[in-house]
């Protein structure tokens, strides 16, 4: 089932793009941030402990056993080298066999005990702030009694998590900046991914209505599917207007055939009868079989026209060989009619669409024939100015019974056609073929009667 | 006049060639491309009526065959398809004249005088009777040195009183035969074309006579 169009659902392919753009950049800026954060903190972690490992192993080496206990000797060095780490607190606790001996005693004590000189590293929250702590444990003899000596050292962190946080925060920072120089850049590519769809719209706004040839223009591999979706969609259209045309040729073949029998057929009984009102039914049925087929002719030059209007393409049309070609064709019919056709027509070349011409005047001819007086007059006028070709048509006709703008709507026909056949849409086509050339159809009763039908056509 | 018709439709060929044979021309019927070709090397003929589409093949490429072969005897298609596009290829292809099927025997009539008037020549459709000589292309009668025009209805008229000399037509018949079917006429309006070509064979030798409640027939003096 399609869904109902919602112009709000259009979607607009470069905004969604950049939008990509921006929410990638931002987790990247925030992945930055982060990362650089972590490693900076176990960097800056790495060489405190290093610090903090060489002197707490420096105090441990420092601790000697004497008569009356532990002497305790403080290397300066150390303390000088743990200020270097900055504005750090630094706590310290000896502990014998489990016993503060001195420093803070309530110092956390280390995950593992330390049992050797490798000092063990860890981290603990004490007095309200985060220390790295070192602690070193070794066995000594103390008055005779081999005992487990630890001693802890702690400092805090305070100046080490800010220094790392600062570079995490520099880094998201260049990083930011990144993103915001390569926004333009996006907006660039994104246009450039994007032109090919353009373009390819362009080639096709640029064809004409009659061009059905498939699309051959090279386009991103990407676009493959679409160009294939396409053409296929011309390949089916291409098929069905052929079969269109076909399917007119041959019902227009079927229809006419037999119907051309059946009227052979009806002459035939009209000549070899002799009771009345079989023949008056026989020239009913000719006259109806007539009809149809004339008003089958006009809708064929009425589609024709209409779809010659929607693919109007102008070329040099020679006017006056066209009238003659058309008066030729058509003076047969007058003849049958003894109506005699009269005409002066000036050399005129105008810009049209010919076969659209050929059909309006065959029907403004053909109409005249139909409507003129019997052993009446047709005549055929063309005059060129120099800004306009008029094919005047004059009849000696009953002239016209309503308003002439009435006559030209489709299936219109005058009051006072009588008896006569005809579809009504004979002025339609031609009013239509004129518009098409942008000119003017007029319908006006003749000076001596009659009527007088005038096609102005523009010259270039 | 000599016709030969080509249409595949059996029904079709044998009305129209009814219809013909009844104005008294003469007909052969050929149902085929390949038939027509072999009519055509056998007699000479005035007029091919042509179909379009033949079982053995399109109308419209015989026709090229036949004017690249320098035969030139006039051609009529007869189209089913009422596209303009058709009929200005058919007249490009060296066709005389189409007609649309379903047609009117008049105008069809009318439109084989004209293209044999254009082939001004080609066929000589003189006939005598009585005392004159009737063109029926150049639509006179000629009595003695006296050349008389005559318009289209009594041209027809005489025509079909000439098919059968002698033979009597009603009224009826006659405007049937002689005004189309979109035409308003009367049965009186025939009286005007007899009335007009009763004067131009004034001295001819011939009489239109009208037979009270029957018709009209020609007869020699």
């Amino acid at each position: 089932m399609m869904r109902p169009f919602d112009p709000a659902r259009i979607v607009s392919l470069r905004r969604r793009l950049v939008w990509q753009f921006l929410v990638l950049s931002a987790v990247l800026v925030l992945g930055l941030f982060l990362v650089v954060g972590w490693v900076a903190d176990r960097a800056s972690r790495a060489s405190q402990d290093a610090v903090l490992g060489a002197a707490v192993t420096a105090i441990t080496e420092g601790i000697r056993s004497v008569d009356e206990g532990l002497e305790l000797d403080l290397p300066y060095a150390t303390f000088s080298m743990l200020g270097a780490m900055g504005d750090e607190r630094i706590f310290y606790l000896l502990t014998v066999a489990g016993q503060g001996v001195t420093g803070y005693e309530d110092l956390p004590p280390p995950p593992t005990p330390a049992t050797d000189m490798a000092p063990v590293f860890y981290g603990a929250d004490y007095r309200g702030a985060r220390l790295r702590l070192a602690s070193v444990g070794r066995m000594m003899l103390i008055q005779n009694r081999l005992q487990p000596v630890t001693v802890t050292l702690g400092q805090t962190r305070l100046g080490q998590a800010a220094i790392a946080r600062d570079t995490a925060r520099s880094a998201a920072w260049a990083a930011l900046g990144f993103m915001l120089l390569a926004l333009p850049v996006a907006l660039l590519a994104a246009q450039a991914v994007l032109q090919p769809i353009r373009t390819l719209a362009d080639v096709m706004g640029r064809r004409g209505p009659r061009d059905l040839r498939p699309v051959r223009h090279p386009t991103p591999r990407e676009l493959a599917p679409l160009l294939r979706a396409l053409n296929g969609l011309i390949a089916r259209l291409r098929a069905a207007l052929e079969l269109a045309e076909t399917f007119i040729f041959e019902a227009a073949h079927r229809i006419r055939t037999p119907l051309s029998l059946v009227r052979a057929e009806a002459e035939l009984a009209l000549a070899e009868t002799s009771d009345e009102a079989t023949r008056i039914r026989l020239r009913r049925m000719v006259r109806a079989i007539g009809e149809s087929s004339r008003s089958a002719n006009q809708i064929l030059d009425h589609a024709m026209v209409m779809y010659r209007t929607d693919q109007y393409a102008a070329a040099q049309v020679d006017l006056a060989a066209l009238s003659r070609a058309v008066l030729r064709a058509i003076d047969p019919i007058a003849e049958m009619r003894d109506i005699r056709v009269t005409h002066d027509i000036a050399a005129c070349i105008i810009q049209g669409d010919e076969r659209m011409l050929e059909i309006a005047l065959r029907n403004l001819l053909d109409n005249a024939i139909k409507y003129a007086a019997p052993e009446g007059h047709v005549d055929l006028t063309l005059t060129c100015t120099g800004t306009e070709a008029t094919l005047a048509v004059t009849d000696d006709g009953r002239g016209l019974s309503d308003d002439p703008a009435q006559l030209i709507g489709r299936f219109r026909r005058g009051a006072n056609v009588g008896d006569t056949g005809g579809s009504g849409l004979g002025l339609t086509i031609v009013t239509e073929v004129a518009h098409a050339h942008r000119g003017r159809f007029q319908l006006k009763s003749g000076e001596k009667g009659g009527t007088c039908a005038l096609l102005h056509l523009p010259l270039p | 006049m000599r016709f030969l018709l080509v249409e595949d439709s059996e029904d079709l060929a044998k009305a129209v060639a009814s219809r013909l044979t009844l104005e008294g021309h003469g007909v052969d019927h050929a149902a085929t491309l390949a038939d027509a070709s072999h009519f055509l090397g056998t007699a000479p003929y005035d007029l091919i009526l042509l179909d379009i589409s033949l079982p053995d093949g399109d109308g419209r490429d015989f026709l090229v065959r036949e004017r690249a072969a320098r035969r030139d005897t006039p051609v009529i298609m007869m189209t089913a398809s009422a596209s303009v596009s058709d009929r200005v290829m058919t007249l490009d292809q060296g066709a005389d004249d189409y007609i649309t099927k379903p047609f009117d025997f008049g105008e069809l009539q009318a439109r084989c005088r004209a293209v044999l008037r254009r082939r001004d020549g080609a066929v000589d459709n003189r006939r005598h009777f009585a005392g004159f000589i009737f063109d029926q292309l150049g639509a006179t009668l000629t009595v003695g040195d006296d050349i008389r025009e005559l318009r289209a209805r009594e041209l027809r008229l005489l025509e079909i009183l000439l098919s059968r000399p002698g033979q009597a037509y009603s009224k009826a018949h006659l405007i049937d035969r002689l005004f189309s079917f979109d035409e308003e006429v009367s049965d009186n309006a025939i009286e005007v074309y007899v009335g007009r070509l009763r004067k131009k064979l004034d001295g001819s030798g011939a009489r239109l006579e009208t037979l009270r409640g029957v018709g009209y027939r020609l007869i020699p003096e």
